[in-house]
């Protein structure tokens, strides 16, 4: 989306409606992984108003932030930094604004990760990711609805959602997370990891909400809504 | 703990379900996203679209189907048919499906598959496999929907597409489909004990009996029915509740 063509649609959206809080707008970050569509549409059901921020100038004007992702740590963390959105991020989680991160938006905020021989993430928050365990006889990647205990904290986003509700996950990494000050949402799967994070206006979820049908979307509302 | 899934599948020719919900109350039968709809309200796990489609030129359709499908149901779903490039796949993905099946091309050139995975993640390729015993014991892979015998044995393909880097497998047992006796219990659990990656059975799905041995004897990950759902013979929501009143842990909504 250019710069220009928001402006003006900002300008005609005050017009109509009267002056109109700028920060009203989600910014979904492209770094070249796929599935962001998902995302993206989830929001616009919603009636929220999402734009596609693959710069670090867009990233400025979004209000909110979201860090969708599939596929591996490094070649996100890559892209991310080609593109100068890593500074962008941190800069946005540090001046408040609320970030979502999702599945690899999660594992990215970790220390580092084991995936393709180990790479260096975000570093937000203590921790590895790992690959589970092979020795267990479950099935990698770990596919399908589980379940999320959500803890004595009563994170914002879950607002509404009983405790212990299914949601759908797949992925082969999962974060072996060191913080339990952080800790949000823990699920069991061989073994009990952490699925989802919250830490004042950053918020990170192992599973998609955007594929988790009625309770996925009561999430990205309640995130709208913060 | 993770719960067995429940999938209706769903087949789509033209850009229209020509074996779908047998529901009086759809307004429009063949609209893949009514379907859709009623399935995500019943409480599917996720939903499956083969593409029936004859020619190569109207496939392209069914791109429209998978966009139209994702901006107005928030549930997985997985689309297969006529598959065969990695430009295929990249449509469907960008159109908004979350996983891709193939099966002929896949078998054609198992490079695909790597290609795929590596491209995309393993997440979102599945590699369907029609099986049909063979007269030696065994199984063996069928291509072409089934009309062109290969020699392969079953099991062994599945274990080199996970090698590959497939994410899941779709079994369809040949000698069960349409029969309603019941999914092939054997093939998949040799299939599903011979890989690493959930194995979704399909073929042969009767009954609410059926769903119970397929997850209990069978160790499948998912089951994959389409007639006694699209006929209304049993609803999603019977079969979940027999399968939780057995013990098997599925989703509640």
């Amino acid at each position: 989306m250019d710069y220009g063509l928001f402006l003006v649609k900002y300008l005609l959206r005050s017009m109509v409606y009267g002056p109109i809080r700028i920060c009203d707008m989600i910014g979904i970050i492209d770094y070249g992984s796929g599935n962001l569509m998902s995302v993206y549409n989830a929001f616009k059901y919603l009636g929220q108003d999402v734009r596609v921020c693959g710069k670090p100038s867009e990233l400025d004007i979004a209000d909110k932030i979201v860090l969708p992702g599939v596929g591996s740590s490094r070649a996100a963390m890559d892209c991310l930094s080609e593109k100068g959105l890593l500074d962008a991020i941190i800069g946005a989680i540090k001046k408040g604004k609320n970030f979502l991160g999702l599945c690899l938006g999660l594992q990215l905020l970790l220390e580092t990760s084991e995936e393709s021989g180990g790479c260096d993430c975000l570093g937000l928050f203590k921790g590895t990711v790992r690959l589970f365990p092979g020795n267990m006889g479950l099935k990698v990647p770990h596919m399908g609805w589980n379940t999320v205990g959500f803890g004595k904290r009563d994170c914002p986003i879950f607002k509404g959602i009983p405790d212990n509700s299914y949601f759908y996950f797949v992925h082969s990494y999962y974060c072996d997370n060191r913080d339990e000050a952080i800790t949000a949402g823990v699920t069991g799967y061989g073994l009990d990891f952490t699925s989802a994070v919250w830490d004042a206006n950053v918020f990170a979820l192992q599973f998609h909400p955007e594929r988790s049908q009625e309770n996925g979307l009561r999430i990205l509302r309640n995130f709208i809504e913060l | 703990m993770l719960a067995k899934r429940v999938i209706p599948c769903l087949d789509v020719k033209d850009g229209r379900v020509v074996k779908g919900v047998n529901f009086l109350s759809l307004r429009d039968a063949g609209d893949p996203v009514e379907n859709a709809k009623i399935y995500n309200d019943e409480g599917a796990d996720e939903l499956v679209f083969l593409d029936i489609t004859a020619s190569y030129e109207a496939r392209k359709t069914m791109v429209d189907v998978v966009r139209n499908v994702a901006r107005q149901v928030f549930m997985p779903f997985t689309v297969g048919g006529g598959i065969s490039s990695i430009e295929d796949i990249r449509d469907m993905l960008n159109a908004g499906c979350d996983k891709v099946s193939i099966n002929t091309s896949a078998v054609k050139r198992p490079q695909l598959v790597k290609e795929a995975s590596d491209k995309f993640g393993t997440q979102c390729i599945v590699v369907a496999i029609d099986a049909k015993s063979g007269t030696k014991g065994g199984w063996e892979v069928y291509i072409k929907g089934g009309r062109e015998s290969t020699g392969i044995d079953a099991v062994e393909w599945a274990k080199k597409a996970a090698s590959l880097g497939a994410g899941e497998i779709l079994l369809t047992s040949m000698d069960r489909d349409g029969t309603k006796n019941g999914f092939d219990i054997a093939l998949t659990r040799a299939v599903s004990s011979a890989v690493n990656i959930p194995v979704i059975a399909s073929g042969g799905c009767g009954g609410l009996d059926d769903f119970v041995d397929v997850f209990r004897q069978a160790g499948a990950d998912a089951a994959l029915a389409a007639s006694i759902f699209h006929f209304r013979e049993f609803s999603i929501k019977e079969v979940k509740e027999k399968l939780r009143s057995s013990g098997i842990i599925v989703r509640n909504q």
